[in-house]
């Protein structure tokens, strides 16, 4: 699991274009959205359009995004659950 | 009934025209066909955080309209308005690019959501958290005269005090291809590109952000009065002169009472002819100035040409760079501006010092 | 009251119908016009419904009596047709014998047909013609050759708030009389461009939309053209025009609070409700159907509905509906033709069905009219909401 969530730390940062944050910066399981890293509904749309391509998990409902991307372990465990890829 | 002040002007252009009196640091480069951007550093102006997401024509926006705000000394508006020709083209063509090189498939919204053409109004307008009157004018040449035409009938009708007011174009490398393959942009092979009595077709591309802050009150900051704008969609060269004067005569002035003239010339043969008919007649006694050589051409390059119009007249002199001819003046007190692209969106507009 | 801006002429274009008769027609027999896409080639074709307008590209080129070199996209097209049917439809046979102004909206402008050749310009000389057909005033400038137009031509483009903007900025120069007449509204053509981003935020339902219902999913797209002709009492009088009805009150505000989502209490849409009736002089009382923006997305219509509730009191909405059942939203061009809905609703004394709808909201009483209804209508309140937060409201009355 260590690896996909370094692996998601980076593709977060690349696909947001977060280019003042370093992996580092993002602890496991600090809140992505609100107040942690201060992202907002259009990255979730982001973010789910990830889950889909590299992962091949496919929301249909924008609203089941709020608990996956709570944080990167929350993430994690879900791709880890329901990765077609 | 209000009369509207250009109290505070920000720009962002291919010259450095920000933490600068005015054209000091301007540079004549004719061996471009596009000009590159002068980049502020958009770090002292937006947070990383926020800018992100943001193409150049929002972040240039930005900057601009901090500057005009900052040197007006107005933080709240009536009403926010823009102009932008081509709107943001970059997020538009990287969208676009994905649906074709995707099928349709894995596409994320941001660069959609970026590119409706009144991304840079609405930014503005979040980050000021400004609730008033936002509207934004896509109408080519003539999408800042709009944006500025709306503003003073609003001041003009009491309607609103303050009102912050831009054009914004950007360029990209896409964009430029094409309009090379349509004849816009001047051949490559030429090698270099003078703009003044140019003999070829095509004209000198560039992009930026030029913002306004009117009010209906004079300030520390005033550069000019709006007298009047008009618009036209289209006109023949020899229908010109006769609408000027009629525009002049509407505010009882004459040829003669024009103290100097800001032409768009942009170097494209064709349509340059709109403004030799007047410039080799019924202007050539006139002061003549001249600026899309500094600035570029894009759809509000009429803005930059405001901006040097407005400083003509608060310096009360034309800096030799602009300078489209020898004729001088030394009280230079009200400025007639004319630019049109491609033989349409013809605009006329009168400022004065007040 | 103030006497609002005489509206003399109209012409529309969309799903239900090619002409302001035919779309009459449709909406009293309530047939909704939307279905799969056939007009434009895309992968999504299968979960998504839309409301196209029945035409191809070749017949709206036939129709304006195109020459086969021209380089119109649809949208182009779609607006100079409606554009030319409301100009006849005023009686106007010389439409430079006055002051007379041009003001159109899009969001799409001529990408709809920019996107199908991005990349063949390079190889394929005889599509370069439409390069600079791309952007918004190409459009207008098109529109305006079609209808013979010498004078202000302009485009405003500011999302799905456009036309209410464009038909804003008209009447307010025809009050302060800097023009005598103006063509005003706004046109957008189908898009893979649009298609693809609407998906993209997941907005858009793979079924019929259903506004104002607890279950509603997202909305569907449309594409449409639709001109008002606003005159100048002086003309009216001169010309002996017959006045259709007229724009009373307008308001555009902003809502400051997120790029594409509305906030919760609807702000924008309040404000903008606010200064329409401001300017009108009307009371919320005094509003006899509202039709409303109801994209049918869950974000919209809760928003409009909260803004709806805090103008007019839980108790007291009158009969509202929204008409995107009929011809999907319609982007830049839905103000337009919705204007034009509120004109029929007006001279017809008819509050028009909101279709497909089945269950109320939870979180309020807003419960729209589902079946055509007859009743003298002498004020519409028209809302269209866009991105960047752009609010716009428009009332039009009888008188």
């Amino acid at each position: 699991m260590e690896a996909l969530k370094q692996e998601l730390k980076e593709k977060i940062i690349a696909v947001l274009n977060l280019e003042d944050i370093a992996v580092a910066d993002i602890n496991d399981n600090d809140p992505l959205f609100g107040d942690g890293l201060g992202l907002d509904s259009i990255d979730a749309l982001e973010l789910i359009v990830l889950l889909d391509k590299d992962y091949g998990i496919k929301l249909v409902d924008p609203k089941e995004g709020k608990n996956i991307f709570q944080s990167i372990d929350t993430m994690s465990a879900y791709i880890t659950a329901n990765r077609t890829k | 009934m209000g009369k509207t002040y250009i109290n505070g002007i920000g720009c962002v252009s291919a010259q450095k025209t920000f933490d600068t009196v005015f054209l000091e640091e301007a540079f004549l480069n004719e061996s471009l066909n596009v000009l590159p951007l002068e980049n502020p550093t958009y770090k002292d102006y937006i947070s990383p955080i926020a800018a992100r997401r943001m193409s150049k024509a929002v972040k240039n926006g930005i900057v601009a309209s901090t500057l005009a705000m900052k040197e007006a000394n107005v933080e709240t508006f009536d009403a926010i308005i823009t102009g932008t020709g081509m709107g943001c083209i970059e997020d538009s063509d990287k969208f676009l690019k994905a649906i074709i090189d995707n099928n349709e498939e894995f596409l994320t919204p941001t660069s959609f959501i970026q590119s409706t053409h009144n991304t840079v109004g609405a930014q503005i307008a979040l980050g000021m958290s400004c609730k008033a009157y936002n509207f934004t004018y896509v109408n080519a040449a003539v999408s800042f005269e709009s944006a500025v035409f709306d503003a003073k009938m609003q001041i003009d009708a009491d309607e609103a005090e303050t009102i912050l007011v831009g054009g914004i174009d950007e360029m990209t490398d896409y964009t430029q291809r094409l309009f090379k393959l349509a004849g816009f942009i001047k051949k490559d092979e030429e090698g270099s590109f003078p703009i003044l009595n140019s003999q070829t077709t095509g004209t000198v591309f560039s992009e930026g952000a030029t913002f306004l802050v009117l009010e209906n009150e004079k300030s520390a900051s005033t550069y000019a009065e709006i007298i009047d704008l008009e618009m036209v969609n289209s006109l023949e060269v020899l229908e010109v002169e006769s609408k000027i004067c009629d525009f002049l005569k509407q505010n009882n002035l004459e040829i003669s009472d024009v103290d100097a003239v800001v032409l768009g010339i942009n170097g494209d043969v064709e349509f340059d002819s709109y403004y030799k008919s007047i410039s080799e007649n019924a202007f050539k006694n006139t002061p003549q100035v001249y600026y899309k050589h500094l600035s570029g051409e894009y759809n509000t390059a009429s803005a930059f040409g405001l901006f040097v119009g407005s400083k003509i007249i608060k310096i009360q002199q034309i800096p030799d760079i602009l300078k489209a001819n020898d004729v001088t003046k030394s009280d230079i007190k009200t400025v007639l501006l004319y630019n049109q692209y491609r033989g349409i969106d013809h605009s006329f507009t009168l400022i004065a010092k007040c | 009251m103030n006497k609002g801006v005489a509206i003399t002429g109209m012409g529309i274009i969309s799903a239900i119908g090619n002409s302001v008769d035919e779309t009459f027609d449709a909406l009293v027999m309530g047939e909704k016009a939307i279905t799969t896409v056939s007009n434009i080639p895309t992968v999504h074709a299968a979960v998504m419904k839309v409301g196209e307008i029945k035409k191809t590209n070749e017949q709206l080129a036939s129709e304006l009596g195109l020459s086969p070199d021209n380089n119109f996209s649809r949208t182009a097209m779609i607006g100079a047709l409606a554009a030319k049917q409301a100009v006849q439809n005023a009686g106007i046979s010389s439409i430079n014998a006055y002051r007379t102004g041009l003001i159109s909206a899009t969001s799409v402008g001529g990408m709809d047909t920019t996107e199908k050749h991005y990349y063949n310009y390079f190889d394929q000389p005889e599509l370069i013609k439409y390069i600079s057909a791309h952007d918004g005033g190409d459009v207008a400038q098109k529109i305006a050759e079609e209808i013979g137009l010498k004078g202000f031509v302009t485009t405003i483009s500011t999302a799905c708030s456009s036309a209410a903007n464009a038909i804003m900025l008209g009447a307010r120069m025809i009050k302060s009389g800097k023009l005598d007449r103006v063509v005003v509204g706004g046109t957008d053509a189908l898009a893979k461009f649009t298609i693809n981003g609407f998906k993209t935020l997941m907005i858009l339902s793979d079924t019929y939309n259903t506004p104002f219902d607890n279950d509603r999913k997202g909305l569907n797209l449309g594409e449409a053209a639709a001109f008002l002709v606003l005159e100048s009492d002086e003309i009216v009088a001169k010309e002996n025009k017959k006045v259709l009805a007229r724009v009373s009150g307008y308001g555009n505000a902003n809502d400051a609070f997120h790029q594409t989502a509305s906030s919760e209490n609807g702000e924008g849409a309040f404000l903008a409700m606010e200064k329409a009736f401001e300017i009108s002089g009307l009371k919320p009382s005094d509003i006899d159907y509202i039709n409303v923006h109801g994209t049918a997305t869950p974000n919209n219509d809760l928003s409009e509905g909260r803004a709806v509730i805090r103008i007019f009191g839980e108790e007291n909405v009158p009969d509202f509906s929204s008409t995107k059942p009929f011809t999907g939203h319609t982007l830049a061009a839905a103000a337009a033709i919705e204007a034009v809905f509120s004109v029929l609703a007006i001279q017809n004394g008819i509050v028009f069905p909101n279709l497909n709808f089945k269950t109320p909201m939870a979180e309020f009483k807003m419960i729209p009219q589902t079946a055509i209804k007859y009743k003298n209508i002498d004020h519409v309140l028209s809302n269209s909401f866009g991105f960047g937060g752009n609010c716009s409201t428009l009332i039009f009355s009888k008188h």
